[in-house]
């Protein structure tokens, strides 16, 4: 676990950088801060329980297993990226490890995990569905359509929201009449846990009971993960809605610097073994920048590929008569 | 020879694929007890039970987006929207997941889902009574299907529930209790996505037409026929999205004329797109402005006169006809 930290954190150093090389174009929108979640939950999983994830997906993606170097050449906008270069840094995906994207429409997954969820049960499939979003999500009415649904019909769908206490430039106090997103769960009568988002073994003990209730058949979950991001909404972010003092407490709790000094406590690593860790992490991600760099563009003349799985071509077909 | 109304049809159709396939579900607003607003799904959850014919709340963008991840956990959903004003609220799930995803993430996975929803108007009032085809059809990813009988409603229908890809399936409130041939059944009764139909054949001028004012340009060839000595040649589209161009550029090739029929709004409707494409295409061949009947730009009233006013008709196709010949 904490490898994977330090993976998502270290890809992710690497993506600004390249960003500000203008390697990566549109948005790019870090996870720093916000690791032990991703780490916490899908470790609490298993590797075929279906991922839905918000647009900051980078972490989830790297998380479930996806390569590096397919992540970064995606965010390069390459062939050989995760989505073909068609998705971007908030379109990752992997189906084959039930990874069903990154969404970027705030919100717009969480009946979608409802409805894999369903699909889940009617075929009576073990998999549980994992649907992450951010508190901003919760002001909008698709997810409250979506927890209504999955509620109604006691579907296996554990909804994780993301509290890093903004949304976009919001503070939560200016977006949400509610502090604690778990008394949202309350209004569909859905279990909920509330866990520090900081804190990876917190994550993990609150969404192993979320999916084992839910594999369980025992209907939805709810979990609500404190965090804090330690870098702006998206990299064109100046931060002018927060101050620094803010977000040097919530850098003090760096979830990665917690979980090594834990691990060094109770003398499950070295400090030298973390160390290695760290230097096998930075030389795998300057290996999938290089790789990003170099590899090659998507075809021009696929560019129209793929728009429909079933592609209908009148005119191949020619006029029709009476 | 047997005899089926265009309700029936598109009934039988969902029926008939429900029983082929156990993937197809079906979700909507008070479709199981009431019988669907049009009363379409009628007797199908006594058939086939709850978890196949779901009841759901009122929540438009809920009921899309829960039918784009049943899709795409393995299930062939048809999902059920009253009317296409409401699939305003499902804009979002439409546009930005069910005929986004495919291309998106690289072709990884399809969403093969159906949204069925109503066009049409009747003293409904101004929300109520409104024609977004045109919308639906600009989006690439998404296909759309405008049935205009019962043959076709059910054919349509299959075609598009076997298909992987989203399609939007708009049926039309005035034609559910029209009647007409049994649809051949089994494979046979298959109408494919994407063909026209030429269903009356003329040598004067083409009139382009779908759903409804498929039976008011048919209607408007008789008179004209009848009244004028003119010739019109009636093409029923069936599919706007992927569009038959062949079948209506062949057509304006041998009749120089050409009237586009729809009953959304004149600005960005349908008939907006399907001119500037006939021009495109057809400009050297064509002796005269591309005409249309459309609705104009004008919410639709509540009071009968007025409503009577604003609807396009056989009178309007007439018309238009007329002022090309």
């Amino acid at each position: 676990m904490y490898r994977q930290m330090v993976l998502i954190r270290r890809f992710e150093d690497h993506a600004a950088e390249s960003y500000a090389r203008a390697r990566i174009g549109g948005f790019l929108h870090l996870y720093i801060g916000e690791e032990a979640v991703a780490v916490g939950a899908l470790n609490a999983a298993r590797p075929t329980d279906h991922l839905l994830t918000h647009y900051r997906d980078h972490g989830y993606a790297l998380v479930r297993g996806c390569d590096p170097k397919a992540a970064m050449a995606e965010l390069f906008g390459k062939a050989s990226g995760l989505s073909g270069g068609r998705g971007g840094s908030m379109h990752l995906a992997e189906a084959s490890r039930h990874f069903w994207g990154g969404h970027a429409i705030v919100g717009s997954h969480i009946p979608i995990g409802a409805g894999m969820a369903y699909a889940m049960q009617y075929q009576r499939r073990e998999e549980v569905v994992l649907d992450f979003f951010g508190d901003g999500a919760t002001g909008n009415g698709i997810f409250h359509e979506g927890l209504n649904m999955a509620a109604l019909w006691q579907l296996p769908v554990v909804f994780v929201c993301e509290n890093n206490l903004y949304g976009m430039g919001a503070t939560l106090a200016e977006e949400s009449p509610v502090k604690d997103m778990i008394i949202r769960a309350e209004g569909y009568t859905m279990p909920s846990r509330q866990c520090d988002g900081m804190d990876v073994f917190s994550v993990y003990e609150a969404v192993r009971t979320a999916v084992e209730h839910c594999r369980s058949g025992k209907g939805p979950f709810f979990v609500e993960a404190v965090t804090y991001r330690f870098r702006g909404h998206s990299m064109a972010d100046p931060e002018l809605y927060r101050d620094k003092e803010e977000v040097g407490r919530w850098r003090a709790q760096d979830p990665i610097l917690r979980f090594g000094e834990f691990c060094v406590r109770q003398r499950i690593s070295s400090e030298r073994e973390l160390e290695e860790v760290n230097e096998q992490v930075e030389q795998e991600m300057l290996e999938a920048v290089a790789f990003a760099e170099a590899a090659p563009l998507p075809e021009e003349s696929t560019v129209a590929d793929g728009v429909y799985a079933n592609p209908i071509d009148p005119e191949a077909a020619g006029p029709e008569s009476a | 020879m047997a005899e089926l109304s265009y309700r029936a049809a598109v009934r039988d159709a969902l029926r008939e694929e429900m029983l082929r396939d156990e993937s197809v579900i079906l979700l909507g607003e008070s479709i199981t007890g009431y019988g669907g607003s049009y009363a379409v799904t009628k007797g199908l959850v006594e058939e086939f039970g709850p978890r196949r014919v779901m009841e759901t709340p009122i929540a438009e963008a809920g009921i899309v987006g829960f039918a784009v991840g049943a899709a795409m956990g393995g299930l062939r959903p048809v999902a059920e929207l009253m009317t296409v004003n409401f699939a305003l609220l499902a804009l979002d799930q439409i546009v930005n997941s069910a005929a986004k995803f495919h291309y998106m993430f690289g072709q990884q996975w399809s969403v093969p889902l159906v949204v069925r929803t109503v066009s049409g108007f009747g003293q409904l009032g101004a929300t109520h009574s409104q024609s977004f085809e045109g919308w639906f059809a600009s989006v690439p990813g998404l296909k759309v299907v405008m049935p205009a009988t019962p043959t076709d409603a059910y054919g349509l229908l299959v075609s598009a529930i076997r298909d992987p890809d989203p399609v939007i399936f708009i049926e039309h409130s005035l034609l559910y209790s029209m009647r007409g041939p049994a649809p051949p059944s089994g494979e046979a009764g298959l109408v494919p996505l994407g063909r026209a139909q030429v269903v009356r054949q003329g040598q004067d001028v083409t009139v382009v037409a779908y759903s409804r004012m498929l039976f008011q340009a048919l209607q408007a060839a008789e008179t004209l026929e009848r009244e004028d000595g003119i010739s019109c040649e009636v093409i029923d589209l069936r599919t706007l999205r992927p569009l038959d161009y062949p079948t209506v550029v062949g057509s304006v090739r041998r009749t120089h004329r050409v009237v586009l029929c729809g009953e959304d709004w004149r600005t960005g409707g349908f008939g907006a797109t399907l001119l500037a494409e006939i021009q495109d295409r057809c400009f050297d061949d064509l002796d005269g402005p591309v005409a249309r009947v459309a609705m104009r730009d004008i919410p639709l009233p509540y009071a009968r006169n007025l409503e009577h006013l604003l609807i396009p008709a056989a009178g309007d196709v007439v018309a238009a006809v007329r002022s090309l010949v």
